[in-house]
Formats: structure tokens, C-alpha cells, sequence
């Protein structure tokens, strides 16, 4: 059996800008101006990871079964003091 | 589908400080996928309204990668584009996804206390100048450019000449494709020598983090690091030096919204989303135009597949179908969803920074100068012309 994560939106923190709708728009999409999944619980797809990174609003957070953070990743880009 | 044997030259005619030609809102009620041919390119179908504007900006029917094939509709003899904004999802995300973490809004909100020092520090050398003053040149000019070079940490020594390089590539008209060659060539040069250093002597710095991406995962090219490099220095520079200007020019010319505005401080974010709705930053369509891949339909009309779109953002931010009386610069007004940002996949990567930017800029001014004006009469403010965005050339004001 493949791999379950849970994927959830943050729609207080959204900011509308249509960034995960555009880019896997089998997962995301707008309602009302911001983003809902459109399954909380997916296969394992690193789409759903690429997006997360990609939050201007750092509003998506991608969940394996064990309850491991996946996604936003914090390894990448510079660190701010 | 619409009907083709109209064409319309375009840009409609020039532009006049903030104002928005009126035949842009005449199309939207009556001609909403018009027929237009731009000085170079093909013919192309302007989009007006707020919906079709929105989805041409988002839907992955649109593709911004076939503008790289095509004979696009254009101002200039070459096409605006490079790299993220020449590709579409899956190819874009990529790229899109490293660049991305370091424009986090959370990440940004991290430069506020550098940003409100710069600002104060530029602020104190305009009162030292006295009165009048340039606003353009004391703060909106330097603000920006200083916070994206912070960002990406180019040295202070370079800030300068930097600047007059990112400002010749914005340029539509003003200089020939040749003189632009040229600044957009050494400005890669510099950037590819910065690289360079940062391979030796890794740096905390977004170009260091993007050389280390290039390095360790050989997830990026040498060349992309330096043409991601370059796009953020272009739109962390021009567009919010511009906005900083419009939007004050904007306060100081609705006085009532300018004492709004200094009573309830707390307006500000909000504030800041009106202004951009409400201020037409771009001087016609949106530079990148996109392409349907199947026959696309809109609120106007079915636009065919293979055809391209240019998108009036600042008519679609005025399309009275989405805002309430959208003339009416309303700071208490819920903008949510403007698109002076864009929307979907491209979503202006530093809209977190321009944000902070512009809060922080007009916070300052409010809060030290009371007395706030400008210095000459409106009609006596000189406008650019020839560049992509608006914006007055200087905004005298005294205090």
C-alpha cells in the first residue's frame, strides 16, 4: 500500500495568491479567494512538497502518517539573524 | 467568440500621471475580448474584466512557455521574458520552489527592523537637505533597492552603479535594445562574479543560498543562479521605487484619505493592498502575455487555443463586477485578491519584501512629517514616459 500524508491550509494566513492552485491544481484550490486542499489525505506526491515550499504565505503544511512535518522544508535559501 | 474584424492599435494612446484611459472600461461592458495589435508581434486579445484577468493569470489552460515560440505581442522590438517567467508548471516549479524560500512572508517580516533603520537613516539625510525635497530620490529610489541588495547581499560599494544597470534593463523605450544589451550584460557579469566570491566564501545571503543549492544538489546551473539573481534585482527595484512615489503622490492627493489614515495607523496593511489596487502601476497590459493551449472560455467570449491574451491588471482592478465603486480609493476597503501582484503560478515572488517596503516607507513618513504636502502644484509633476512602469520622474514635497 502506497504512502498516506495530510496535507492542511492555513486559511487565515493565505494570502489568495494562487500560487499551489496554478501549480498542482489537482490539490489545491480556491474557495472565496484562498486555498483549500482538495483531499486532505493524498498518496504520497512530492508535488504537494514543491507547493508547500512555495507558499508566499507559508500557509501549507504537508504531514506524513506518522505525524512527521514533511513540508515547508527549512533547509533551503539563506538564513536571516 | 468574439469578433475579430476589429482591431484596435495598442497601447490606446499616452498616459496621464495615475489615470486609466477610459476606453478600458468601455471594453469591459461592451467588448470584453478585444481585438488589438501592438506595435511588434502578433494580433492578441485584451482582457479587461477582473474575472477573465484573474483567470488568465492563474489557470494552467494560459501558458507563459509558448511566448518563447511565438511572434508575442509587444511594445518593444524584443520580448520581455527570461528565466521562471518563460516557463509554465511542471518545468517552473523547480526553480520557482528554491527562489521561493527565501521571499517566505515570514522570512521578510525577519528585515523589518533593517528596514525601518534604513528608512529612518534616509529620512534624517532629507531633513538635513531641507526643503523642498524629491521624495522619488530621498526615499522610494533608495529604500527599495538598499533592501534588495540587503537580501542578496550585494556589497555597499556596488549599490550605485548597480542601480542605473537594473534601471536601463526596466527600460521599454528609453534606451535601444543594444545600449540595453549592454547594461543587462555587465550586470550579469558583476552578478556572475559575486557568484563567484560565494563559491569561495560561502555567504548567508540569498545569492550564497543559491550558490550552495547550485553546489551541493546540483539542483541549479551556474547561469540560473545568475538569471534568478538578476530577475529579483529588477522587480525588487523599479516597481516598488515607483509604487513608494505613486502611493504617497496618491495620499497627498486625497487629503481625506491621508487623515484616515494618520488617525488609525493600524489601517496600514490594508491600507497598503487599496494602493495597490487602486494605482495603476504598469503603463498598459501586463509585459507578459499569455497563450491558451485549448479553446479557453471567458466571461467575454471563447478565446481560441493557440492565441494569446494581454491582461489590463489596473482595469480588472477597477472592474466595478469584483469592487464597489472602484474609483474611489477607500482605505477601509477589503482589496484582498488585487493583482497588481499577479496571480497563480507567478505570483510576484516578492510581493513579501515590496509589502514590507511600501508599510514601512509610508509608515515613517506619516509618523515624522505631520505637516506632509507636496511642493508643487499637481499639474506641475513631471511624469515618466518610456518605462513599463508609472510613476512621477520626482515628487517634491515639504513638511
Amino acid at each position: 500500500m502506497s504512502e498516506h500524508w495530510r496535507i492542511a491550509v492555513d486559511r487565515e494566513a493565505c494570502l489568495g495568491s494562487g500560487v499551489c492552485a496554478a501549480t498542482a491544481p489537482g490539490h489545491f484550490r480556491l474557495d472565496d479567494g484562498r486555498s483549500r486542499p482538495v483531499e486532505d489525505d493524498v498518496e504520497a506526491d512530492d508535488i504537494v512538497l514543491d507547493v508547500a515550499d512555495m507558499c508566499p504565505a507559508e500557509a501549507i503544511t504537508v504531514h506524513d502518517a506518522a505525524g512527521n512535518r514533511l513540508a515547508p522544508d527549512s533547509d533551503i535559501g539563506p538564513r536571516t539573524a | 467568440m468574439a469578433d475579430p474584424t476589429t482591431v484596435r492599435s495598442y497601447p490606446f494612446g499616452p498616459i496621464h500621471a495615475l489615470e486609466i484611459d477610459p476606453t478600458y472600461f468601455w471594453l469591459q461592458d461592451h467588448e470584453p475580448l478585444a481585438r488589438v495589435k501592438l506595435p511588434y508581434g502578433e494580433e492578441g486579445w485584451l482582457l479587461t474584466r477582473y474575472d477573465d484577468v484573474r483567470t488568465a493569470l492563474g489557470d494552467p489552460r494560459f501558458s507563459l512557455a509558448q511566448a518563447t515560440v511565438r511572434d508575442v505581442p509587444r511594445l518593444t522590438p524584443q520580448r520581455y521574458g527570461g528565466i521562471l517567467t518563460d516557463q509554465d508548471p511542471p518545468d517552473h516549479t523547480r526553480l520557482r520552489r528554491l527562489v521561493a524560500k527565501a521571499f517566505t512572508a515570514r522570512r521578510v517580516e525577519q528585515l523589518r527592523d533593517r528596514a525601518e533603520r534604513i528608512t529612518d537613516e534616509l529620512l534624517d539625510e532629507m531633513v538635513k537637505g531641507g526643503q523642498p525635497a524629491d521624495l522619488a530620490q530621498a526615499l522610494a529610489v533608495p529604500l527599495p533597492g538598499l533592501m534588495v541588495c540587503e537580501l542578496i547581499g550585494v556589497p555597499y560599494a556596488d549599490r550605485d552603479q548597480f542601480r542605473d544597470w537594473v534601471g536601463a534593463w526596466m527600460s521599454v523605450t528609453a534606451l535601444s535594445p543594444e545600449q540595453r544589451g549592454d547594461y543587462i550584460g555587465r550586470l550579469a557579469g558583476y552578478v556572475a562574479t559575486l557568484a563567484e566570491q560565494r563559491r569561495q566564501t560561502p555567504t548567508d545571503d540569498l545569492l550564497g543560498a543559491l550558490v550552495t543549492a547550485q553546489e551541493e544538489d546540483d539542483r541549479l546551473t551556474a547561469e540560473e543562479v545568475v538569471q534568478l539573481t538578476l530577475v529579483i534585482l529588477a522587480a525588487g527595484y523599479e516597481s516598488t521605487a515607483s509604487q513608494i512615489v505613486n502611493f504617497t503622490y496618491a495620499l497627498l492627493t486625497h487629503p481625506d484619505q491621508l487623515a484616515l489614515l494618520r488617525s488609525r495607523p493600524d489601517l496600514m496593511p490594508g491600507a497598503v493592498e487599496e494602493l495597490m489596487r487602486w494605482v495603476p502601476l504598469l503603463a498598459a497590459a501586463d509585459v507578459l502575455p499569455r497563450y491558451a493551449l485549448v479553446d479557453v472560455e471567458l466571461s467575454g467570449g471563447t478565446v481560441p487555443a493557440g492565441e494569446p491574451v494581454l491582461l489590463a491588471k489596473h482595469a480588472a482592478n477597477r472592474d466595478p463586477r469584483r469592487y464597489e465603486d472602484p474609483d474611489r480609493l477607500d482605505l477601509t476597503r477589503d482589496a484582498q485578491g488585487e493583482l497588481g501582484f499577479g496571480h497563480g503560478a507567478h505570483h510576484c515572488l516578492g510581493a513579501p519584501l515590496a509589502r514590507l517596503d511600501i508599510q514601512t516607507a509610508l509608515t515613517a513618513l506619516l509618523a515624522r512629517f505631520p505637516e506632509l504636502r507636496l511642493a508643487v502644484p499637481e499639474d506641475r509633476i513631471k511624469w515618466k514616459s518610456g518605462m513599463a512602469v508609472r510613476g512621477p520622474v520626482a515628487l517634491p514635497v515639504a513638511w
